[in-house]
């Protein structure tokens, strides 16, 4: 069951100065209405994981690690592997988040992630069959919030693509059928690069990759993915305020247009 | 004694052993005195202390504070001070309704909203129950502008100087008012958003350098250069 | 994704592990408080390939209030492992492990937080292991201390741990993931050097009671020296600040 959310935490003279300044075009860290924060990006720290990635999106700090896996197709695809994306909001990264399992907001930000993903045929599942119908590889994308300063959906996203750009995969052959594993390593079979785009909307102005305190103050966030051929695969409205038409427009043609140096961003940093 | 004015140390590290007195921040065992927290050395006399570098803001009685209002009871607010506990302010501690006798029911419901800053003082504050506010008196009161700058509690002390000597300074040079909370919320209005980012970037150095010495000298230069150095550009 | 592994030499004709060094060598250990910015407190340990992130929030008021207790703040501790973060994907839900090893690792710690100060709130910890590879509950015990030391709780000492363990019939510390699967005992210590008292200590496999001695020992020792390490990273950063401004000062009063 969803509720309406808690009253945000910040201050209605703190918001006062966020939406005055905004009036005027401005944002309280100096940035332009449609830039970005700051982005790092460390690739491959978890040697565990098949592939890993942490993002620095301003002080916003999320990890998300890909594990590969044998495991049983589902019966409706039989020669797919599986994708499956959760997420974690642990309690280190917010005096907000508690422990437990995931709630709405957790789930909510795995299942926009795995729509870009999925929809944009990012990953070729049908070469991840091992034995159609009996052995499939199954992907496990998880990814853990450790710092919460705004804008999850987008730094979640962006980490995650990094990290499935980052993996690699035992080659594989069947001989005599059974699976062999053989040692050498290869990329793992990546055929787009989703990378989701979130536009807050604070009183008539939207804004690109709102921090935590302006979350607290705008009205509605869309969340717009885009695939490497600039096409359309997941939306997703957020917030108990509207869009008109024309906002929405305008928002979707905003998310277009940014996202081609996100992904450069991240295409070099995995390269590195 | 093991160490000297204004050495940085480490919890449990012991900093002197015999007749010396347990100040702020350490704590005996035997006949030894600890350190409690991470911070520097301060010898007075005999009584050894240590100033924390970071710690949640633990109430005092008198301390002014400026506070979020988070929920409306039926005889007052419920104020958020950044503390470790809640604070109350009753309807009966506000300069209107205060005046009036303690039977006559009021509806105060639109005196403060949820949301809003209130300046108070502590009016009482012990182990076994939470702060009780004031918005009686000079000062005092909801707070209707200015930028919010949020500062751990434990540089308050280094932000308003000796007998206020900082915080005169930064409101001199940049010619901004500046509300210092004791909670660490610091309110800055300046008369241009020039004015007021010469305050701010002030408060965060300080901030960063309370520890350091020769402060004073380098928060004054950096005003005079930034201050006029903005005028120059305009 | 599985390749065949065989099973190892753990101590090779030269006395040297698998990794290369000595039984009685610890893995190199590099510490960093102050990495998050919303956690009150916050420190990250790399052992070797344990990469561990411990956060604290508090003191604050105790939700619900019924756990608050009248003359001194409730310590919570949550000691949890990413999915990722172990060769074999593990499901994020809280195993019993993770449950056992929450409630030894606040036990650890108690003694050295001065709760007094605190009375009806809260203080939490969080350990989040993101990648796990032999003593993660030590290593997260070291930074758990630097994380609560970084949110300026007040505190008798910080609390240093590491594990000794038993490999191919001799004493060996800290082990690694497969020295500890392979292994015949693990002794992981948790101590505060301030007052030389230990905190955790917990044994599984077999040891003689001389061997016994001989990795409580080593144990204990190491355990100093790792303290070193903490104290020293938790005065780093203003120490750091202070040459740096102090410097600049000296310089600028020389050219004058």
């Amino acid at each position: 069951m969803s509720s309406t959310p808690q009253l945000p935490p910040l201050a209605r003279l703190g918001q006062k100065t966020i939406t005055d300044a905004l009036a005027l075009g401005r944002r309280l860290d100096d940035r332009g209405i449609h830039d970005f924060r700051e982005i790092q990006l460390e690739i491959g720290l978890i040697e565990k994981a098949c592939g890993s990635a942490l993002i620095r999106l301003g002080k916003t700090k999320v990890l998300v690690g890909v594990k590969v896996e044998e495991g049983k197709p589902f019966p409706d695809t039989p020669n797919e592997g599986v994708l499956t994306v959760n997420a974690e909001l642990v309690p280190l990264a917010s005096p907000s988040f508690e422990p437990g399992p995931p709630n709405e907001n957790a789930i909510e930000l795995a299942r926009v992630v795995d729509r870009g993903i999925r929809e944009s045929k990012a990953i070729d599942l049908k070469s991840l069959c091992i034995e159609p119908g009996k052995k499939v590889l199954i992907v496990f994308v998880d990814v853990y919030v450790l710092d919460h300063d705004g804008n999850l959906i987008d730094a979640s996203s962006i980490a995650s693509l990094a990290a499935l750009l980052d993996a690699k995969i035992n080659e594989f052959a069947i001989e005599n059928g059974e699976v062999i594993y053989k040692p050498e390593l290869k990329p793992f079979p990546m055929q787009s690069q989703p990378v989701a785009m979130t536009l807050a909307k604070i009183d008539k102005t939207l804004i690109v990759d709102p921090s935590l305190d302006e979350e607290q103050v705008m009205s509605a966030r869309l969340t717009v993915t885009s695939d490497s051929e600039g096409r359309i695969c997941a939306m997703q409205k957020g917030g108990s305020g509207v869009f008109t038409v024309e906002e929405i427009k305008q928002g979707v043609a905003l998310a277009l247009s940014k996202a081609p140096e996100i992904r450069a961003k991240v295409v070099k940093a995995v390269r590195k | 004694m093991y160490v000297e004015r204004k050495q940085l140390v480490a919890p449990g590290e012991i900093l002197a052993e015999g007749k010396y007195v347990s100040g702020e921040n350490t704590h005996r065992e035997d006949e030894k005195i600890f350190s409690s927290r991470v911070g520097v050395v301060e010898v007075e006399g005999d009584r050894l202390g240590v100033v924390p570098v970071k710690g949640c803001y633990v109430p005092h009685v008198d301390d002014v504070v400026v506070g979020r209002i988070v929920d409306i009871g039926m005889s007052g607010w419920t104020v958020n001070i950044d503390a470790p506990y809640p604070a109350l302010l009753p309807a009966s501690e506000t300069p209107l309704l205060g005046h009036r006798p303690s039977r006559q029911r009021v509806d105060i419901s639109g005196m403060f909203e949820v949301g809003d800053l209130v300046v108070s003082k502590v009016l009482a504050f012990d182990r076994t129950r939470d702060p009780l506010l004031t918005a009686k008196g000079p000062g005092l009161g909801k707070v209707t502008a200015g930028r919010i700058i949020k500062v751990s509690s434990t540089k308050i002390p280094r932000l308003i100087g000796s007998k206020g000597s900082m915080i005169s300074l930064i409101k001199k040079e940049t010619d901004a008012h500046i509300m210092v909370g004791q909670n660490g919320t610091v309110l800055v209005s300046g008369k241009s958003p020039e004015s007021e980012n010469a305050a701010i970037q002030a408060i965060r150095m300080i901030e960063r350098e309370a520890h350091t010495r020769g402060l004073t000298d380098r928060i004054q230069a950096m005003l005079r250069t930034k201050v006029k150095g903005e005028g120059v550009e305009s | 994704m599985k390749v065949e592994e065989k099973p190892v030499e753990l101590i090779d004709q030269n006395g040297l592990r698998i990794d290369g060094r000595r039984l009685d060598e610890l893995r190199p250990i590099k510490m960093e408080v102050g990495v998050l910015d919303k956690a009150n407190g916050s420190a990250c340990i790399e052992q070797g390939k344990n990469k561990i992130l411990a956060a604290v929030y508090g003191p604050r008021e105790a939700h619900p209030k019924h756990i608050a207790l009248p003359h001194r703040a409730v310590l919570r501790c949550r000691y949890h492992m990413a999915p990722f973060s172990t060769s074999e994907r593990k499901s994020p839900a809280p195993s019993r492990r993770e449950q056992e090893l929450s409630k030894v690792i606040r036990e650890s710690l108690e003694p050295a937080v001065l709760s007094e100060y605190y009375p009806r709130t809260t203080i939490d910890l969080f350990i989040e292991v993101l990648q796990s590879d032999g003593g993660s509950r030590c290593a997260g015990i070291t930074a758990a201390s630097l994380a609560l030391a970084d949110a300026g709780i007040p505190m008798r000492g910080l609390v240093a741990a590491c594990a000794v363990g038993k490999i191919a019939g001799r004493v060996a510390l800290d082990l690694f993931d497969t020295e500890d699967k392979q292994g015949e005992a693990d002794l992981p210590v948790a101590i505060m050097p301030r007052s030389n008292v230990v905190t955790l200590i917990q044994m599984d496999g077999i040891l003689t009671p001389e061997e016994f001695q001989t990795a409580f020992d080593m144990a204990v020792r190491t355990c100093h020296t790792i303290h070193e390490q903490q104290k020293a990273v938790l005065k780093q950063r203003y120490l750091s600040i202070k040459e740096e401004v102090e410097e600049k000062n000296d310089v600028e009063k020389k050219e004058k």
